[in-house]
């Protein structure tokens, strides 16, 4: 037994963050559940959100085992919180997932955008995630990166059709594409935490993902018949603050549908 | 892997536990029954793994392994869950592949490189013509994708190689 160290509480607070935009884009991707466009599009859209569940209750679950293991003195600390108390006990300006995620599933061309994005960026991050220092995340990003393989496989497949299908559906899907982009920038800033963590073999530095996630997204965009936005410095809006617990208006609803039952019920279990 | 009659007997044992969503297959057959190990003082410890992180047949399997541990009077068995490595469809034994063509289900083929999508050629378990098409990357579980013969018309599902 040893005392938490500072890196502890940064893995910690890096594994909630992954895992708070695992666990808002499956809530998200949950409300699709029968009433997707089609059956099987219902069916896909459930799996992906429950592939995004599981990863988050992997990640929440770790991130509270090592609040509670080792507080000071290597004592084992009381109250550490479970993957329950972290889902539905914290507000929303404790939530450190990003802004894309926490966007409104809008309509189809939105839903498939927006997965797509992130879809790309999850998929950039499993990849080098994989080789982490820390045994827990690498674990669960080997298991990741194979389901999101197929979750970007799909959006992409769906964003293509869509741009280069007809005049309506490319109107709507680069609609879709302009609406969302600004959100995009938020997933590639480094801060303080991801340099720590990149320092120590742990995490990844954010900003190093963007020109995988560029030529990916870029290639997807461009097979669509659809115009790729300016990235980087040369973009307009750039919404950010996700990481910090600054959220658009829409995370309060999602977070009161979602959370609703726990609070009420304490405890309830089925 | 630890063999020894005890080690053993409970191999045999967990040879009931099948998936709830696929019952012919035991979870030997399918690879999420990584190791059974038996400590210096006689604990039984059985490791198992997880298909996809979020599969909610985990839950029942891990209750199932648990219920026949109890069942057989070793107490104070402990129920293991790895991430890693990373179940893949590769552990799936050939007596598994077999069983699933059987039950009508198509079984995965070769894997495809770390984060990429496997294209193989699959056959329908019914005639067995090559002759098929995806409906669907996903099915009704996580593991399974939706594909339909061209040949005999029938739609299937697929376990997806992982």
């Amino acid at each position: 037994m040893r005392n938490e160290t500072p890196l502890d509480t940064d893995v910690s607070a890096y594994a909630v963050r992954l895992g708070d935009d695992a666990l808002v884009l499956a809530q998200r991707l949950a409300e699709c559940s029968s009433r997707a466009p089609a059956l099987e599009e219902d069916i896909a859209l459930s799996n992906i959100a429950l592939d995004l569940l599981g990863q988050a209750r992997a990640l929440l679950t770790y991130a509270g085992e090592i609040e509670g293991a080792r507080g000071p003195g290597g004592v084992p600390r009381q109250g550490s919180r479970s993957e329950d108390d972290l889902a539905y006990l914290r507000s929303e300006r404790e939530f450190t997932n990003c802004q894309l995620v926490e966007q409104p599933n809008g309509d189809f061309a939105v839903t498939m955008a927006r997965q797509l994005f992130f879809s790309a960026y999850q998929l950039a991050l499993y990849r080098r995630l994989v080789a982490s220092a820390d045994a827990t995340l690498a674990g669960v990003a080997a298991k990741g990166v194979k389901e999101v393989a197929y979750h970007v496989d799909h959006a992409g497949g769906w964003v293509v059709r869509l741009g280069d299908g007809t005049d309506e559906s490319h109107r709507r899907v680069a609609a879709a594409v302009e609406q969302l982009w600004p959100f995009t920038h938020e997933l590639f800033e480094a801060d303080e935490l991801t340099g720590r963590l990149a320092g120590a073999g742990v995490g990844v530095d954010s900003s190093e993902l963007a020109i995988a996630w560029k030529e990916h997204v870029g290639g997807v965009l461009s097979e669509a018949t659809l115009k790729c936005p300016p990235f980087g410095e040369t973009a307009g809006w750039r919404p950010a603050g996700g990481r910090r617990g600054v959220h658009t208006e829409h995370l309060g609803f999602l977070l009161a549908e979602m959370q609703h039952l726990h609070r009420s019920h304490p405890g309830a279990k089925w | 892997m630890s063999p020894g009659p005890l080690a053993s007997a409970v191999r045999e044992a967990l040879a009931e536990v099948t998936d709830p969503e696929l019952p012919v297959l035991t979870i030997e057959d399918l690879g999420v029954l990584r190791d059974v190990t038996v400590g210096e003082d006689g604990r039984v410890e059985v490791t198992i793994t997880p298909t996809y992180s979020g599969c909610p047949a985990m839950d029942v399997i891990r209750r199932d392994v648990e219920r026949v541990l109890a069942g057989h009077g070793w107490d104070g068995a402990v129920v293991r869950t790895v991430l890693s490595p990373a179940w893949t469809t590769d552990w799936m034994s050939d007596d598994g592949r077999r069983k699933l063509r059987e039950f009508g289900i198509a079984p995965p083929g070769p894997v495809a490189p770390v984060g990429a999508v496997a294209v193989d050629l699959v056959r329908c378990p019914r005639c067995g013509s090559a002759e098929t098409r995806l409906v669907s990357r996903f099915g009704s579980t996580p593991c399974k994708a939706l594909r339909a013969c061209r040949r005999c018309l029938e739609p299937f599902d697929h376990f997806k190689p992982l």
